[in-house]
């Protein structure tokens, strides 16, 4: 029975890190655009939606291979989040929030829309690229797709680190980020470093989109609730620090299967399925509450 | 243009809204009645959201869940525990769950309001967004308050007036949908002259001071934990009794009557009506009301030429212009139709207007 009750744990334990993993690459994606153009993309999730649409598009109407398909989103999704930026979002940079709101509102609304019109509401199926294999380790039955899901998001928060630690093009995307006056100054071209940041959201969104379609299935509003908890995470985390979204991410998804492991035990009991999307809203409200600037954030001073 | 030529002009604009509202339903047809009482709705929701938005500064994207608590409200109220074995014994006349919907939606708000206190700009929008999207799973939850994803019916029901029979009332016989005009219109009217007392005096002088600068209010004596969580209180309130009207004129409530579409289209629809002025909330409701419609080539939409409409009457489309028409719209018009208005009134009279931040 203890055994039995363990390893359950563990099995919980390994797939809410693999859904951690995803809410950490969206709230990366959402760090990412809050920290350079000081916007709250609440498009994001739809952005990753298409992608993922595009990816199942190249493999099940055109034949490709997984891999290039991967690749080819990947790189669609790039200069699409570029794009955006360019004509959507640039205009209206500088006005007042609620118009970069509505924007990015009209954007949620825009994609959706057309993912449904192109595709068609009905759920689609995409393969995960790791296969349906689930292995047992010590008694603990993992799955193949969530191991997967794991070391592509870490992997993927490696290199983006490495991306804006050690090379030149990463000092310029901080620079323009962090202030973007004096980049100008010394001749970055801050607006396009802001593109690139949009374009760079866009991809890990993809990946996430790419990730979340085989667990849950291909449909229009696939990342809306996904949305919500990567907005948890990078509240949790600390909307302005990459390392907060990633940890930020993991404990939600840790979490949210922890209270529904424990309210099969009678602790929680209170606790449904229908909640974890209530739930993430207290985790936002307590931590703005309690501690705005998240685990690993600065507290923000405003100059009057 | 002084203030008071100014008051008058508004007085007699009112009137001339009230007489406009009383004949309408002589002129058209009995289904667009029922029609046009949503557009009453949703200017009360609107009428309560400016009081939050447009004149305190602080963004909503969660309204619709607030109508959502006016909406079950009052039609748990309605339909007592006939249906599902509610919490609540007997059934209770439709327009007395009016208020209660509206106080329990304001306390709700005023609860809301506290924590939002702490938030500002776009964290607010945020939190408020995950409310809108929290709101149908948490409906489905309770479902034995609720009915979970069956909703309450409310379709025939005794305690529903007008509901399928004609209503006699002061010698005149009205048909269902023109009684819900009139009653959504009625209440409608008497919110907007409320929202125009309570925003014309110091209270309304101190939600301007606060949204245009924090800091400054609070030098000037304003307490900003006050007038932002009452603003949030009487922004809750109006939007539970347009909730409680929507769950009367829909005859039926479930998860998905307040979708979190419907949160998104009422801020559209007070910032299409410019925020902070109360005449242009009428555009922002009609807005709201048509454009879903509009956008699936319905009525104005049928001037396009036949190909455009076959594929916006496609599953989507209507969605792909509604989002594209809002992004061109805070593209050309920043400040909304009512924006607009104020630009055009300027060119006539000199008048002194500080543009919402």
């Amino acid at each position: 029975m203890i055994v039995a009750a363990f390893s359950d744990f563990m099995q919980q334990v390994v797939s809410g890190l693999a859904s951690g993993g995803i809410y950490a690459l969206l709230a990366l994606a959402l760090v990412i655009i809050h920290r350079s153009t000081g916007v709250i993309n609440f498009a994001q999730g739809e952005m990753a939606t298409l992608s993922t649409y595009i990816a199942w598009m190249l493999i099940a109407h055109h034949g490709w291979r997984y891999g290039p398909a991967f690749v080819a989103t990947l790189a669609l999704s790039f200069v699409g989040g570029v794009a955006i930026h360019r004509v959507v979002i640039k205009p209206v940079e500088r006005g007042s929030v609620l118009r970069i709101v509505i924007v990015t509102i009209g954007l949620l609304v825009a994609i959706n829309g057309f993912v449904v019109w192109e595709w068609g509401g009905e759920p689609q199926q995409l393969q995960s690229p790791f296969g349906t294999d689930t292995f047992s380790v010590g008694g603990v039955i993992v799955a193949a797709h969530d191991i997967g899901t794991i070391v592509v998001a870490l992997g993927i928060v490696v290199l983006l680190w490495a991306l804006f630690q050690f090379t030149k093009l990463g000092l310029a995307l901080r620079a323009a980020a962090v202030n973007p006056e004096e980049a100008r100054l010394v001749g970055v071209r801050v607006s396009w470093m802001l593109a690139l940041g949009w374009g760079l959201a866009a991809l890990l969104g993809a990946v996430a989109g790419m990730l979340t379609a085989p667990t849950v299935g291909l449909d229009p509003n696939m990342m809306a609730a996904v949305l919500i908890y990567s907005f948890a995470a990078a509240v949790l985390g600390g909307i302005d620090s990459p390392l907060g979204a990633v940890v930020g991410g993991l404990l939600i998804g840790v979490l949210l299967n922890m209270l529904s492991y424990l309210s099969q035990y009678g602790i929680f009991d209170w606790f449904t399925e229908e909640l974890r999307l209530p739930m993430a809203l207290l985790i936002i409200l307590g931590v703005l509450l309690v501690r705005p600037q998240g685990i690993f954030g600065k507290p923000e001073v405003k100059r009057v | 243009m002084n203030p008071r030529t100014q008051r008058v002009i508004g007085v007699v604009a009112f009137a001339a809204l009230v007489v406009f509202v009383a004949v309408l339903p002589s002129f058209v047809s009995d289904f667009k009645a029922r029609e046009y009482s949503y557009v009453a709705i949703y200017l009360i929701a609107l009428l309560g959201l400016n009081v939050l938005t447009g004149y305190t500064g602080q963004i909503s994207l969660g309204h619709g869940a607030f109508m959502a608590i006016g909406g079950y409200t009052s039609a748990i109220l309605m339909a007592g525990n006939e249906q599902f074995g509610g919490p609540i014994p007997n059934g209770m006349k439709d327009l007395w769950t009016l208020p209660i919907a509206g106080l329990v939606a304001g306390l709700v708000g005023l609860a809301f309001g506290l924590p939002a206190l702490r938030l500002s700009g776009l964290y607010l929008a945020l939190a408020t967004f995950a409310v809108a999207v929290a709101m149908p799973s948490t409906v489905k939850r309770f479902e034995e308050w609720t009915g979970g994803g069956q909703g309450i019916q409310l379709f025939g029901i005794p305690e529903r007036t007008g509901g399928i029979s004609n209503v006699h009332v002061l010698g005149r016989s009205f048909t269902p949908n023109e009684w819900m005009y009139y009653v959504a219109w009625s209440i409608a009217l008497v919110a907007f002259a409320v929202a125009w007392l309570i925003l014309r005096g110091r209270t309304g002088r101190a939600f301007r001071a606060v949204r245009d600068s924090e800091t400054a209010a609070v030098s000037s004596g304003v307490s900003l934990a006050r007038y932002k969580t009452l603003a949030f209180g009487i922004s809750a309130a109006y939007a539970g009794v347009a909730g409680g009207l929507f769950a009367m004129a829909n005859d039926f409530v479930n998860p998905d009557t307040f979708p979190v579409a419907l949160s998104i289209f009422l801020l559209v629809g007070i910032v299409v009506g410019g925020l902070g002025g109360l005449s242009g909330l009428l555009f922002g409701a009609i807005f709201v009301y048509y454009l879903p419609l509009w956008s699936q080539g319905k009525d104005l939409g049928s001037i396009l030429p036949g190909r455009i409409l076959e594929e916006t009457q496609k599953q989507g489309g209507a969605a792909i212009v509604y989002g594209v028409v809002l992004i061109l719209l805070m593209f050309v018009l920043p400040n909304g139709v009512g924006g607009l208005f104020r630009r055009v009134g300027q060119l006539f009279g000199r008048r002194r207007y500080s543009p919402p931040s």
